[in-house]
């Protein structure tokens, strides 16, 4: 099948990223326009004077698609064809949750129909693996390193589905580049939906989360299925789907996978509270089949 | 049509016969009224147009952006605080070569914290590439926003304008101003055509990053549509003349400069009571003149040339500093006309600083200033209890 998110960018090899990135715009299909923040994505795939996309593209800032892609949506609207054609915003976690939150917040709050979708990878990956509000416990980043005193990250992730999902917002919903029928299905459900939608894609960085390129989908199920990154749906304020668990598996297995947890895994107390996060998830979503 | 109107609402007016088509804002004071009267017109069906509301100034000029973009007019307005947090979205409009307009209300800057005038806020935005029109009274105000659009969207220019007013002195300053009608704006200003937009019957990637390769070649793309610009915006000027029998606009305007050996150079508000003043000067058989600086961005440096090469003394003032130097007009002017002409002193002086009044008696004490030594950055109007004094 021709994609829209051409091969040849430059992303690394086993990037989650650029998977979720175009099984997203492959599912939205050509009538879509995309404003993207700058970031990985932006710079792996539109090096001048090269671009991958197939559908029309834009890139501003940092901190601004929400607002540049409310602009599209307005000038469609304007234009009288905004029943035709999709606008997505889309960013990594800094540029969703911290930097690019405020801009996020108004898009939802002024009910524009776009669809915004974050790629998680969980660190400022772009500018070389710094500490984002959505960087997971304990994560080892270069501003968040374990030391003599510190053991990485001190706070838990920036809870961004809730954030969105307190804007009544009519769908919201996490998922994972490990699920691509799952990016597919929420994407599809999304866009069949007017007004403004939040979706956020857990993406394995290999470079960042230090791990063989080979293993980013199996890492990605992982996390899913110990329940530190659960599958939920959000329509207006009420959770009305999860992905369920057979038998979750423990997290010490996910955490041993990258390198980025490796000061603790040899650290009983730390992992047994990292297990509760993820027993809490399970709790909280009700995870379990 | 003449009509005894608030700048803002003149300004608000003249937007709505542009016909933009979205249209997006901040409120900062003072720049509300021209949004809240473009606002009102949305809302009562006078122009069709998305009129959207935004959480920041920054939030603003990326969403016009964005509409500019997809090929629709579109329009934004703010002032002072609002104008620093949009800057980062200033450079990216016309890096990214978008044609918009939109209104400065010319407000200070904190620290400390005022509300008032003065041109320290776009004065900011001098190197981000957007072309600067600078307006003395209502009338240029409201003209040089239609103007501003056909610059904007010359296709050899495609830069985005800003139409500079003094905060409060004309944007709650009522005066008589002829606003034209649509039909002779239509006639002035086609309809918005963008080659480059996102269209998804031609899917285009715009804003891509470019590596050194090709980085210098993009900036340089941006200096030689200012040059167009030099040549272009007097023609836009000469027509506006034709269908609107008004001669407005341009680079620069001369008063009393024909036999004049000193002149005052200024742009804004302040223009109109230099005016008054050297009637007075002249009255008591002073040679005095005075230049109007228009467009400030691009710097018409062969208009100011042509205008002051015979003059002996020139006096720069300004409602701005670059702290540590000097008021950035006079260091403009002084660097483009220096060692060229018959000028033998360029004296700068700083005024009107955060809404100080500027008086007739202000202007003279720089008249008589400029008979002096030469200064580089002389305030006018300091209290001497704080001279001095950090």
């Amino acid at each position: 099948m021709a994609t829209l998110f051409s091969p040849g960018h430059t992303a690394c090899a086993g990037c989650g990223q650029a998977i979720a990135a175009r099984l997203v715009v492959d599912t939205a299909g050509p009538n879509t326009i995309i404003a993207n923040n700058t970031g990985c994505l932006e710079v792996f795939s539109t090096k001048y004077p090269e671009s991958s996309w197939g559908v029309p593209w834009i890139h501003s800032l940092f901190e601004n698609a929400a607002a540049v892609a409310s602009g599209v949506e307005a000038a469609l609207k304007y234009l009288g064809k905004k029943e035709n054609i999709n606008v997505i915003a889309q960013a990594g976690d800094g540029g969703t949750g911290d930097i690019g939150l405020q801009a996020l917040s108004g898009m939802w709050e002024r009910g524009h129909d776009i669809l915004y979708v974050c790629y998680d990878n969980e660190a400022y990956m772009n500018t070389g693996i710094q500490r984002s509000g959505l960087t997971p416990y304990e994560s080892n980043t270069t501003t968040s390193p374990p030391g003599k005193v510190s053991l990485g990250n001190t706070r838990p992730k920036k809870p961004m589905p809730e954030i969105a999902a307190a804007h009544n917002l009519a769908y919201v919903a996490t998922s994972s580049a490990g699920f691509p029928r799952d990016v597919q299905k929420k994407v599809k459900k999304a866009l069949s939906i007017k007004g403004p939608k939040y979706l956020q894609i857990h993406v394995p960085c290999p470079l960042g989360w230090r791990h063989i390129p080979g293993a980013t989908l199996d890492i990605a199920k992982l996390a899913v299925d110990c329940g530190l990154y659960p599958l939920i749906e959000y329509e207006f304020g009420k959770l009305t789907q999860v992905r369920k668990i057979v038998k979750p598996k423990p997290v010490e297995e996910y955490l041993k996978s990258q390198g980025r947890f490796k000061h603790i895994v040899n650290l009983p107390e730390e992992i047994k509270v990292i297990q509760e996060i993820a027993n809490n998830n399970i709790e909280k979503y009700g995870l379990i089949k | 049509m003449k009509q005894f109107i608030e700048g803002s609402q003149a300004v608000a007016q003249v937007v709505k016969l542009c016909r933009p088509g979205v249209i997006s804002a901040y409120p900062i004071t003072p720049q509300t009224h021209i949004v809240e009267g473009l606002a009102k017109i949305v809302a009562n069906g006078e122009l069709k147009a998305e009129f959207v509301n935004v959480e920041s100034e920054h939030s603003a000029a990326s969403l016009v952006l964005g509409s500019v973009a997809s090929g629709v007019r579109s329009f934004t307005a703010t002032s002072s605080q609002g104008f620093l947090l949009m800057i980062e979205v200033l450079f990216n409009i016309a890096g990214m070569r978008l044609p918009l307009v939109m209104t400065c209300a010319n407000r200070a800057i904190s620290a400390p914290l005022s509300i008032w005038n003065d041109q320290q806020d776009s004065m900011t935005a001098r190197d981000s590439g957007w072309i600067q029109l600078y307006a003395e009274n209502n009338q240029e105000a409201a003209d040089l926003h239609i103007q501003a659009y056909r610059i904007s969207e010359d296709k050899d220019i495609s830069l985005p304008v800003m139409v500079c007013m003094d905060g409060f002195i004309l944007t709650h300053g009522a005066e008589v101003v002829d606003l034209p009608d649509q039909s002779e704006v239509d006639k002035f200003l086609p309809p918005f055509k963008l080659e480059n937009k996102l269209d998804v019957e031609d899917p285009k990637t715009l804003g891509a990053f470019a590596d050194p390769s090709y980085y210098t070649e993009a900036r340089y793309g941006i200096q030689v549509a200012n040059s167009n610009a030099l040549e272009i915006i007097p023609k836009v000027s000469d027509e506006f003349k034709k269908i609107f029998g008004r001669a407005t606009g341009g680079l620069v305007e001369g008063y009393k400069l024909e036999d004049a050996e000193q002149v005052i150079v200024a742009m804004g508000s302040i223009v109109g009571t230099i005016k008054e003043t050297v009637d007075e000067l002249r009255a008591e058989g002073k040679k005095v003149g005075v230049l109007k600086i228009i467009t400030y961005r691009p710097f018409p440096v062969d208009a100011i040339y042509e205008a002051l090469k015979d003059v002996r003394e020139v006096a720069v003032l300004e409602k701005a500093v670059s702290m540590g130097y000097a008021g950035p007009l006079y260091a403009d002017l002084k660097s483009a006309i220096s060692c060229k002409s018959k000028i033998n002193k360029i004296s700068g002086f700083v005024i009107g600083l955060g809404g100080r009044d500027i008086t007739k008696d202000s202007i003279r004490q720089v008249y008589s200033l400029l008979s002096g030594e030469e200064v580089r950055c002389e305030f006018i109007g300091l209290d001497p209890s704080f001279e001095g004094n950090g």
